[in-house]
């Protein structure tokens, strides 16, 4: 079963090579682990880091496809899933039964081990925080094959949930799953003018709203620069009949083949934004939406990362509790006229437990930009700047370029989280391309 | 490791003294993100100066290697040598020599030994990288070849036959190496103002140094593996392969 395989984040960027091994059990994982040479051993889940976080260069990957199994969910909500779990298998399981996932980032083709690995956020976290918060035990192996059982308040804990995979392998995850009536969303819209606008009114949802994302336009000049789109809702009560249809089953999805060129460029997207924002409501109110369409729009093709071509895309995601320092970001890269094809924005509430976890109270920016850009390194390098000066970072899990120099002035439990992991692996077996490009 | 903009943290450079290596070194320094580079050439006052220049740029760890291209021995340890210190994200192969032709032609030991550094003694770098590379798992090779390479003239056959070899040694690596996350770049500039080139009479579609340089950088970002310099030069030479003999002869001058 064991290959060189060549393996890239979701950007399709710095493919490197792996050995790549799917072990059938703890034992075997611990056999990988004392057996891995110096280039290290890493667990990688369904690859969608957009960076280098899920690849170990010359060394052994882990794909842990067999720790497949889901427990009964309990009369609290409690599931135990294996690592390898997709968050797409474990909803088509949860949804029917009326539970929902706590915390869902905006794709359901994502492991459950991934998703504590890189501590993920969704559209709640201005008021339900991250994924660590629902996490009540997990099930972790070491550096020296070593199985741990950790809980909330454990130092392992702390340095595993975000610590994107460098503590040890993640086999089970035990989490606390969201009661809900029905499988659909009541959303209200709204289409804005501008950036302060946008802003504007994602401070009003999140006071009353469970979940809230905005989406914006970052080709339209200033005055009109951040002009977007701003969803928010809650799980409408309902019947248990609408709960079975409203994930989609596993149908085939239409997907963008490989091998083609870049299929997009700026005139195209600043022409679909202005289609999307003319098309948006000017203010709706209460539409009942599927999971589907309101948590994972872009899951409805696959491969959506293949339109942006061979070179590939990177997307910047930064936090920063200083609301100044998003209009000052955007305009800094729209006169360095970087192209930013998707952006979305979001207000985060009070960070969690998780040492490297990404989440801080303040505003979030996701930018999906073309990695062939010329110009783009100077551009981002000054944007982070920017970022550590407001007092923010940027996310590691999509991380493709940051200086490492800047990473521990932008998490401060930095110092502390190695400490924890060169005791969790004292011969340093954990390593992944983002941990030797970093310095993690 | 190269990251997602094709900016190197690490780098081997096999003649480290030319032009075009040196204005690569400070292309790539210029993204800041380069942290041990290891300078490898024969003459070592001028590999000294480079050192410090390349120090002088930002670079932490500057490691200066002594080697001579007509040894495959002291290639492949210069090699090792570079790759025992850690991991290399590029290796830079810029050694050669541009004899006079007409020189090389009457004193056949010149032609030969022309042949001993432009193609055994970059062949050689080139394997041993490669296989450095490998083990690795990531990684780029970037060799300068040329476009005498793909179609010599007259003016420049003897030197045009060792590119021609090394560039197709090169290509098939690329191939060979991709599945192992390792690219390797071919760079096929026309006439580069340099120091090799000094005195010489241009050839159409120049460039600099320095454009070499950007295009080596641009290269690494992907995802094109063969790179012309200046890139006009890409379709001017696929007209010129299919030119009958009778007709290039008399432009090879």
């Amino acid at each position: 079963m064991a290959e060189f395989r060549q393996l890239s984040g979701w950007g399709r960027t710095a493919p490197t090579s792996a050995l790549v091994l799917r072990p059938p059990s703890v034992e075997q994982v611990a056999a990988a682990i004392a057996a891995a040479g110096p280039r290290g051993l890493l667990a990688r889940g369904a690859g969608r880091s957009y960076g280098d976080a899920a690849q170990n260069a010359g060394g052994v990957v882990l794909d842990l496809a067999a720790f497949d199994a889901v427990t009964e969910i309990g009369t609290d909500g409690s599931v135990t899933c294996g690592a390898g779990v997709l968050l797409d298998t474990l909803l088509h399981r949860i949804v029917p039964a009326g539970w929902f996932l706590p915390v869902t980032p905006g794709t359901r083709q994502v492991t459950v081990g991934g998703a504590v690995a890189a501590d993920v956020h969704g559209k709640n976290h201005h008021r339900d925080g991250s994924l660590g918060r629902y996490i009540t035990r997990l099930e972790l192996i070491d550096g020296l094959g070593n199985q741990h059982t950790l809980r909330p308040g454990d130092e392992l804990f702390t340095a595993t949930v975000g610590g994107m995979g460098l503590t040890g392998v993640i086999t089970s995850v035990t989490l606390r799953l969201l009661r809900i009536g029905s499988a659909r969303v009541a959303v209200d819209t709204w289409r804005t003018r501008d950036l302060d606008e946008t802003m504007t009114r994602l401070i009003e949802c999140d006071a009353t709203q469970r979940y809230s994302v905005a989406w914006i336009d970052c080709l339209s000049g200033s005055p009109r620069l951040g002009r977007g789109v701003v969803t928010a809702g809650d799980h409408l009560p309902g019947d248990a009949r609408d709960r079975g249809r409203s994930v989609a089953a596993h149908l085939p999805r239409p997907s963008v083949p490989g091998g083609l060129p870049r299929l997009v460029g700026r005139s195209t997207v600043a022409a679909f934004n202005a289609a999307v924002h003319r098309r948006a409501p000017l203010h709706a109110t209460q539409v009942p939406t599927g999971i589907d369409a309101f948590f994972y729009p872009l899951d409805v093709v696959a491969h959506w990362n293949r339109v942006y071509g061979p070179a590939g895309f990177v997307q910047y995601q930064f936090a920063t509790p200083d609301a100044a320092a998003v209009p000052a970001l955007l305009r800094a890269l729209q006169d360095a006229q970087v192209p930013v094809y998707l952006a979305v924005l979001k207000r985060f509430g009070p960070p969690g437990d998780g040492q490297l976890s990404f989440p801080i109270a303040g505003w979030t920016l996701a930018l999906d930009i073309p990695a062939g850009f010329p110009g783009l390194g100077a551009a981002l390098d000054a944007a982070d700047h920017r970022v550590a000066e407001s007092g923010g970072r940027v996310y590691l899990a999509k991380d493709a370029r940051i200086r490492p120099q800047l990473v521990p002035a932008m998490y401060p439990q930095f110092a502390k989280w190695q400490m924890v992991r060169a005791a969790a692996d004292p011969n340093g077996v954990f390593c992944s391309d983002l941990a030797r490009r970093v310095h993690l | 490791m190269i990251d997602a903009l094709g900016a190197p943290q690490s780098m081997l450079v096999l003649g480290a003294t030319s032009d075009i290596a040196a204005a690569t070194v400070t292309r790539l320094a210029g993204t800041h993100r380069l942290e041990r580079v290891v300078l490898a050439a024969r003459s070592e006052d001028a590999l000294a100066a480079e050192a410090d220049r390349v120090r002088a740029s930002g670079v932490s760890e500057v490691v200066p290697v002594r080697f001579e291209a007509r040894d495959p021995d002291s290639v492949g340890s210069a090699v090792a040598q570079a790759f025992d210190g850690g991991d290399i994200d590029v290796v830079l192969v810029a050694f050669g020599v541009l004899p006079d032709q007409r020189r090389a032609l009457a004193d056949p030991p010149a032609a030969i030994d022309t042949m001993q550094v432009n193609y055994v003694g970059a062949a050689a770098a080139c394997l041993h990288a490669a296989a450095a590379l490998r083990h690795q798992g990531h990684g780029a090779l970037v060799v300068l070849s040329s476009v005498a390479a793909e179609r010599p003239r007259r003016s420049n056959f003897v030197y045009g036959s060792a590119k021609a070899g090394l560039d197709a040694l090169a290509t098939g690596l690329g191939d060979e190496l991709r599945a192992a996350g390792v690219t390797v770049l071919v760079v096929r500039p026309g006439f580069v103002y340099t120091t090799m080139t000094r005195g010489m009479r241009a050839a159409p579609f120049p460039s600099t140094a320095a454009d070499v340089a950007e295009a080596v950088a641009r290269g690494l970002r992907g995802p094109s593996r063969t790179i012309w310099v200046p890139g006009e030069l890409r379709p001017v030479m696929s007209v010129l392969r299919h030119l009958p003999r009778a007709v290039f002869r008399r432009l090879g001058r």
